[in-house]
């Protein structure tokens, strides 16, 4: 699904340059649940932008589901998320003026589905994520694990092949965070592939796949299951 | 692609401006009140025009007076401050010599022009009024509203020299009782009768005219005999044809009276004269100088109006960073997000401009109730011609599009990464 070959990515500052991700050489296969470890500013987040299209790399290749991935433009890039990937962000990034079904409802608006049709699909969504009874609600009056499952809702609305979350659980409790991971587990059992950015050792665990960057480069990966 | 006809590109578009309400709100106004501005100001330019066309419907407006004074520069052995007197015989003469001329009605008055007024019986009700010498071509350049199924004086009147008058509604009203139609009585004119033949209304001709509505008008032939004038004339109206320029009539008028009555060519002072066309001209210009200025007034508020939309959709997209970010990471292309910020900024010029509109309508309606019974008010039927308000309209869509694409190309510019790291 993921295939990513010497892969290196600098940050430039005005004189300086940081080089972030050195060398990284990747495969991920369809329906894996991929935890990339690492300490505060190893590169996780810059490696999973890079894979969810938000960013550009310096130089070596990527290809998603085949497909080469190296500087697309914007509108190219912007379909290629919609249909491939969808994405959960440690701060949830729920359109705070939108209710919770708005907000799922929001990237099957960018496919061009019709209304009626948007609304069912979301209100599936949401039923799968447990929140059926929220869907008129707004963020602000979400605990924090129902907005991070309405986030989920919204990432897998667009039915992508591949889910990409960066610390999912980082702002959650320990036990609202096993019931996210929970939920994406189950969603990783239906076959979606999911890449999950952490720190934390137990969300790690629950993976079966856990690869650990240090200083941009891939220390260990190590298959679980 | 979502079409704009989509209720939900409208539900985008409500709940990004409906963030900040009270912003919206006062941005609105600004293009509100540019639009508002152009449909007052310019439907009252129109008012004005109308008003001033009614008022001079009834006259000539290609017309002049001309009377004589005295002289101020000795000319031909007479000497200075030699008083002048125009002759019936100048209307031949003046009608000869300048083919441009149309209609020419002299005029001998009493009453104005400091002669004393004439001393007016009926019965025990007595008054002074301005008497005027008239020929019946008088109407062909000034009409006068008789009423109450009288007429003006006719051919016969003249020929004949017939005690007859017309008289002003003032005139009415002081010599007689509310209740009697006056038309067949007779009233005392220097002890002489005359038989009322026509009642005329007070017409406001604009300025253009002395006559006001508490006169009395007899044919000229029988001025002549009581007032004993001879051929002396008070002064002429002219008419010029409508296709020449009565200025220059004037001017011709002017030379050939003083080749007749001996006046020296440079004696600005000997020949008096009032040009009803030069200041037609001058309303006319004025009116259309008020509907330039008004479009002026109006577009450049509007421009003003609607670059403050640009401004506040140019903060908003700053504040809205990381939502257009979080909106691209889920699939937005930079087309939708354009097209989403344009429409937020047509949809408010539209909006404002129609509720500018409407409020504009309005009170041009309430101008127009208000001034309706004003006679001395000149504005008539104050509008805007509905070609003009769907061009200001889409004036506005223009420029909502072309100033809406300030905010949203600023707002593609951000790269997705950049936008969702924004706090
Ligand atoms: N836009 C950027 N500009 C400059 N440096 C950046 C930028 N984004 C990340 N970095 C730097 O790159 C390194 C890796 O960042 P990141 O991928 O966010 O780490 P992690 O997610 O593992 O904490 C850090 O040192 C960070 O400061
Ligand atoms: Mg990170």
């Amino acid at each position: 699904m993921i295939e990513i070959k010497d892969l290196n990515k600098s940050y430039v500052m005005g004189k300086n340059s940081l080089h972030v991700l050195k060398g990284i050489n990747l495969k991920i296969n369809e329906g894996e649940l991929v935890a990339i470890m690492g300490s505060s500013g190893s590169g996780k987040s810059t490696l999973l932008n890079i894979i969810g299209m938000l960013d550009n790399y310096d130089s070596g290749a990527y290809q998603l589901d085949k497909v080469p991935i190296k500087d697309l433009d914007e509108t190219k890039a912007a379909k290629y998320r919609n249909k491939f990937l969808g994405f959960v962000f440690q701060s949830f990034n729920l359109i705070n003026y939108k209710t919770a079904i708005e907000n799922i409802a929001l990237p099957l608006y960018y496919q061009g589905i019709a209304s009626k049709e948007r609304q069912k699909i979301a209100l599936d969504y949401l039923d799968k994520v447990g929140l059926k009874d929220w869907s008129g609600h707004l963020p602000s009056e979400l605990s924090g694990g129902q907005k991070q499952r309405v986030a989920i809702a919204r990432a897998l609305a667009s039915k992508p092949k591949v889910l990409l979350a960066d610390e999912p659980t980082g702002a959650l409790d320990s036990k609202t965070s096993d019931e996210v991971m929970e939920l994406i587990i189950q969603i990783n059992k239906e076959g979606k592939t999911i890449l999950v950015v952490t720190h934390e050792q137990e969300v790690a665990n629950m993976c079966n796949r856990i690869i650990t960057l240090k200083d941009g480069v891939i220390m260990t990966d190590i298959k679980s299951k | 692609m979502n079409s704009i006809f989509d209720r939900d590109t409208w539900q985008e578009i409500f709940g990004s401006i409906g963030q900040n309400k009270v912003r919206t709100i006062i941005t609105v106004i600004g293009v509100l009140w540019g639009i508002f501005l152009y449909i007052v100001l310019s439907g009252i330019a129109k008012g004005v025009d109308n008003g001033f066309e009614n008022q001079f419907e009834r006259i000539s407006s290609n017309s002049m007076f001309v009377w004589a004074q005295y002289t101020s520069i000795p000319y031909a052995g007479f000497k200075t401050a030699r008083g002048i007197d125009l002759q019936l015989n100048d209307v031949e003469s003046l009608r000869k010599n300048i083919p441009e001329i149309q209609y020419i009605a002299p005029r001998i008055q009493k009453g104005n022009f400091g002669s004393a007024a004439a001393s007016v019986v009926n019965g025990k009700r007595s008054g002074s009024f301005a008497i005027y010498g008239d020929y019946p071509i008088l109407l062909k350049i000034r009409s006068k509203d008789i009423y109450d199924g009288g007429r003006f004086i006719n051919e016969l009147d003249i020929k004949e020299s017939r005690k007859v008058c017309v008289i002003g509604e003032r005139t009415r009203k002081e010599l007689f009782e509310d209740n009697i139609n006056p038309i067949g009585e007779y009233i005392k004119i220097e002890n002489i009768f005359f038989r009322i033949i026509g009642i005329h209304k007070y017409v406001d001709e604009g300025g253009g005219s002395f006559d006001d509505d508490g006169d009395i008008h007899v044919p000229f032939t029988s001025f002549k005999r009581i007032f004993n004038s001879g051929e002396r004339v008070g002064f002429l109206l002219i008419a010029g044809f409508d296709d020449v320029d009565i200025l220059k009539v004037e001017e011709k008028v002017k030379t050939q009276l003083k080749i007749i009555h001996k006046i020296h060519p440079d004696d600005d002072q000997a020949l008096g004269s009032f040009n009803l066309g030069a200041l037609f001209d001058r309303i006319l210009r004025f009116a259309r100088g008020m509907s330039f200025l008004s479009l002026v007034i109006g577009i450049t508020t509007i421009l003003a109006g609607v670059i403050g939309i640009g401004n506040i959709l140019l903060i908003s997209v700053k504040e809205r960073t990381k939502e257009i970010g979080i909106r691209r990471a889920i699939g937005a292309s930079p087309n939708h997000i354009r097209k989403q910020i344009i429409l937020e900024s047509v949809f408010l010029t539209i909006i404002a401009g129609i509720i500018g509109i409407i409020i504009g309508a309005f009170v041009l309606y309430i101008i127009n109730i208000a001034t309706e019974n004003l006679d001395n008010v000149p504005l008539k039927n104050a509008t805007v011609p509905i070609k003009f308000i769907l061009g200001a309209l889409f004036l506005m869509i223009g420029l909502g599009t072309v100033i809406g694409f300030i905010p949203a190309e600023k707002a593609i510019s951000i790269k997705p990464i950049e936008a969702l790291r924004e706090e």
